[in-house]
C-alpha cells in the first residue's frame, strides 16, 4: 500500500494547490500508516524540488524530458500506471486543475478504481472508503463510497491549506524508456503573463453588469492591486466583452475558492453563486436590496458599486499609508 | 467524418434541490433536459456539420439511460442530430455509463467523440474520460474550441494560466466545456416535426456495475444572515474584512 500524488508543474513551479494536496496527501497517508510518493514531470529547479518534502512527501519521482511539456493524455496516464505498479500504489490524488481533471478518470480506467471527483476533505471513513464532495453545483453534499482497491481522487479547490509537515528529501529519477510516444501535437501556445492565476488567488475583487461598462473595471483593477488581489467578472460580463473569458467565474467559467469574494454589482444568478460559493468569506456591494448575492454573502452593503468602489480604494490607501508610516 | 456526443440528461439545473425524508435528492417533479456542456458540444457538432469544408456528414447523440429519457433525446434530434442512440439501462455511477459508452463505441465507427466536462447534477467529471480509456480513445480535455478542416481536428486547450491549440488524429474524443459554443441551438419548428417521426436506436447494454455509490446527502448547515453595512460608511466593511473575518490587511 501506498499513496500517489501527482503534483501539477507550472511552468517551473508548483502551484498552491499542488502544494495544499501534497499536506492533504501526507494527513492521509498518517492515517493508512503509509508513504506519500510525490510524482511531478517535467523541468523544475532544485530548490523547488525541495518543496514537496516540505509540505509532507516522503519520496519525489521526478520524470524530467522535453516530451512532457505537452500534456499527451496517453504519454502521461502510461507513466502514472508504471510509477502505481513498481510501487504499489493504492491512493491515487490529483488536484482540481486542467492536468489533474484529465488524468485522474483516465488512470482510473486503466487500473479499473473507482473515482471521485472535487473531494472537500479527508475520508469521513477509510473502510468503506468514503469521500464528501459537493453535488448539484454546491446546493447538496454527498458521501460517496468507493469499492475497489484501488482509489482515485481529485481535491477540490482550497479544501486544504498547505502545512510544513516534512523536511526536503532528495528526488529521484523515473525511468520513462517504455513509455508510448504522444500523440498531441502543439502548434501554439498563449500563457497569460504578469497576473496573479485566478485560481491562486487568496483575495478576488469581481464586478458584474453592475459596473455598467468595461472602462469602469478599472476600479476593482486598482482595488484588487491595493488588496494584493485577482479580478474576476461575471458571465455577461466575459460575453459583452468587457473582460476577458479567462476571468469568469462560475459554473460554466472558472470554480475558484479564495479566501476573500468581493462581489461589486453582481445580482447572484445560481450559476454565478456555484463557481465561488466555496469562498471563505463572501462580501457583496449591490443597489438592489433583494438581490439573492445576500442571501451567499457574509458582509454586504446595499448601494451603488460605482459610488462605494471610489471610497474604499481612497480608504484602503489611507490605511495601507497609515500602516507604513 | 462522424462525430458522436456523449449525452447525459439530467434534472434541470436551475431549480432548488431538496431532500426527501428518506435523504434522497427530490427530482420527481423536475424536468429532465439535455446536460448544459453536452448540449453546447452538439450545437458545435452541428455547426461543423454545416460548414462543408469540414467534412462532417453525420452526428450521433450516444445515451445511456432508461426509455423516459426518449423526450429528450428527440430534443438533441430536433436540433438537428442525425441518430440517437439509447444504451437500454440506467447506470448508477460514472464508471458503469463509461462502460456502457465504451463497450457501445468499440464496435461503431467514429472519428470524433464529445462529451461535455460534467454533468449539472451529480458534478462528476468523470465519465467522458473514462470512457475513452475504457474504450482506448485518445483523449483531450479542458477543449474550449473545436475546428475541423480537410480532415484535420483542431483543439484549443485551455490550462493553467494559458492555453494552447494542438492537433489529433482520428479517432478521439474531446473533453469540452466553456467557449465550444455560445449559445445552445434552439430546435426549429420543421425540426421539432422531423424528429417525432424518427426513430430512437435502442440498444442492448452490456455487462456493466457500478464501482462508487452515494451512501449519504446532506443539505450544507444553513448560513447566518448577511452583515449589513450602511451605503453612507461603506468604510466599516473594511473593518469586518480587516478585524472579524481576517481576510484583508493593510
Amino acid at each position: 500500500m501506498s499513496l500517489l500524488i501527482f503534483a501539477d508543474n507550472h511552468n517551473g513551479h508548483f502551484p498552491k494547490h499542488a502544494r495544499e494536496l501534497i499536506s492533504y496527501g501526507r494527513r492521509m497517508a498518517e492515517d493508512l500508516n503509509t508513504q506519500t510518493i510525490v510524482l511531478v514531470t517535467g523541468a523544475l529547479s532544485d530548490e523547488e524540488l525541495l518543496l514537496p518534502g516540505k509540505y509532507g512527501a516522503h519520496r519525489v519521482l521526478v520524470a524530467d524530458d522535453p516530451r512532457f511539456e505537452v500534456l499527451d493524455h496517453k504519454l502521461y496516464t502510461a507513466l502514472i500506471e508504471q510509477v502505481v505498479s513498481e510501487k504499489g500504489v493504492t491512493h491515487l490524488l490529483f488536484s482540481y486543475s486542467p492536468a489533474g481533471k484529465a488524468l485522474a478518470p483516465l488512470a482510473a480506467a486503466r487500473l479499473q478504481a473507482g473515482y471521485v471527483s472535487a473531494v472537500t476533505g479527508l475520508p469521513e471513513n477509510y473502510d468503506p472508503f468514503t469521500v464528501r464532495k459537493m453535488i448539484f453545483s454546491g446546493k447538496v453534499f454527498a458521501s460517496v463510497e468507493i469499492s475497489t482497491e484501488k482509489k482515485v481522487i481529485t481535491l477540490a479547490p482550497n479544501a486544504w491549506k498547505e502545512e510544513i509537515l516534512g523536511e526536503a528529501v532528495e528526488p529521484e529519477k523515473v525511468s520513462f524508456a517504455g513509455l508510448p510516444q504522444p500523440v498531441t501535437d502543439r502548434l501554439s501556445l498563449e500563457r497569460h503573463e504578469g497576473r496573479i492565476m485566478l485560481t491562486d488567488a487568496d483575495i478576488v475583487i469581481s464586478g458584474g453588469r453592475g459596473m455598467q461598462n468595461a472602462e469602469n473595471f478599472r476600479l476593482l483593477e486598482e482595488l484588487a492591486g491595493l488588496l494584493g488581489g485577482a479580478v474576476a467578472c461575471t458571465r455577461p460580463v466575459s460575453d459583452e466583452g468587457w473582460r476577458p473569458p479567462e476571468e469568469h467565474a462560475g459554473q460554466t467559467g472558472k470554480i475558484i475558492a479564495p479566501d476573500l469574494y468581493f462581489a461589486f454589482g453582481i445580482s447572484g444568478a445560481i450559476q454565478h453563486l456555484a463557481g465561488v460559493s466555496g469562498s471563505k468569506v463572501i462580501a457583496a456591494v449591490n443597489k438592489d436590496p433583494d438581490a439573492p448575492i445576500f442571501e451567499a454573502a457574509d458582509y454586504g452593503i446595499v448601494g451603488d458599486a460605482l459610488e462605494v468602489l471610489p471610497r474604499l480604494i481612497e480608504e484602503v490607501k489611507k490605511r495601507k499609508a497609515a500602516r507604513n508610516r | 467524418m462522424e462525430i458522436v456526443i456523449l449525452l447525459s440528461v439530467v434534472p434541470d439545473t436551475t431549480v432548488r434541490v431538496r431532500l426527501t425524508e428518506e435523504g434522497l435528492p427530490e427530482l420527481s417533479q423536475v424536468p429532465l433536459v439535455i446536460n448544459p456542456w453536452d448540449e453546447l458540444a452538439l450545437t458545435r457538432a452541428l455547426e461543423l456539420k454545416e460548414d462543408p469544408a469540414s467534412g462532417v456528414e453525420k452526428v450521433t447523440v450516444l445515451h445511456a439511460g432508461p426509455a423516459t429519457h426518449d423526450a429528450v433525446l428527440r430534443k438533441a434530434l430536433a436540433m438537428g442530430a442525425g441518430e440517437a442512440v439509447r444504451i437500454d439501462r440506467d447506470p448508477q455511477d460514472a464508471w458503469e455509463a463509461a462502460t456502457l459508452l465504451a463497450e457501445y463505441l468499440k464496435e461503431h465507427a467514429y472519428d470524433l467523440v464529445l462529451a461535455g466536462v460534467e454533468s449539472s447534477d451529480y458534478n462528476g467529471a468523470a465519465t467522458g474520460l473514462l470512457t475513452a480509456g475504457l474504450a482506448d480513445i485518445p483523449s483531450v480535455a479542458a477543449v474550449s474550441y473545436v475546428e475541423v478542416k480537410e480532415g484535420e481536428i483542431l483543439f484549443t486547450r485551455d490550462l493553467e494560466g494559458g492555453r494552447e491549440q494542438v492537433r489529433m488524429d482520428a479517432p478521439v474524443l474531446a473533453v469540452v466545456q466553456k467557449g465550444i459554443a455560445r449559445e445552445p441551438r434552439m430546435p426549429s419548428m420543421r425540426g421539432i416535426m422531423m424528429a417525432r417521426r424518427m426513430p430512437i436506436t435502442v440498444v442492448t447494454p452490456a455487462q456493466s456495475k457500478p464501482l462508487t455509490r452515494t451512501v449519504r446527502f446532506e443539505m450544507p448547515p444553513p448560513k447566518p444572515p448577511c452583515k449589513m453595512v450602511p451605503a453612507d460608511e461603506p468604510e466599516k466593511i473594511l473593518d469586518l474584512l480587516e478585524q472579524e473575518a481576517k481576510v484583508i490587511r493593510f
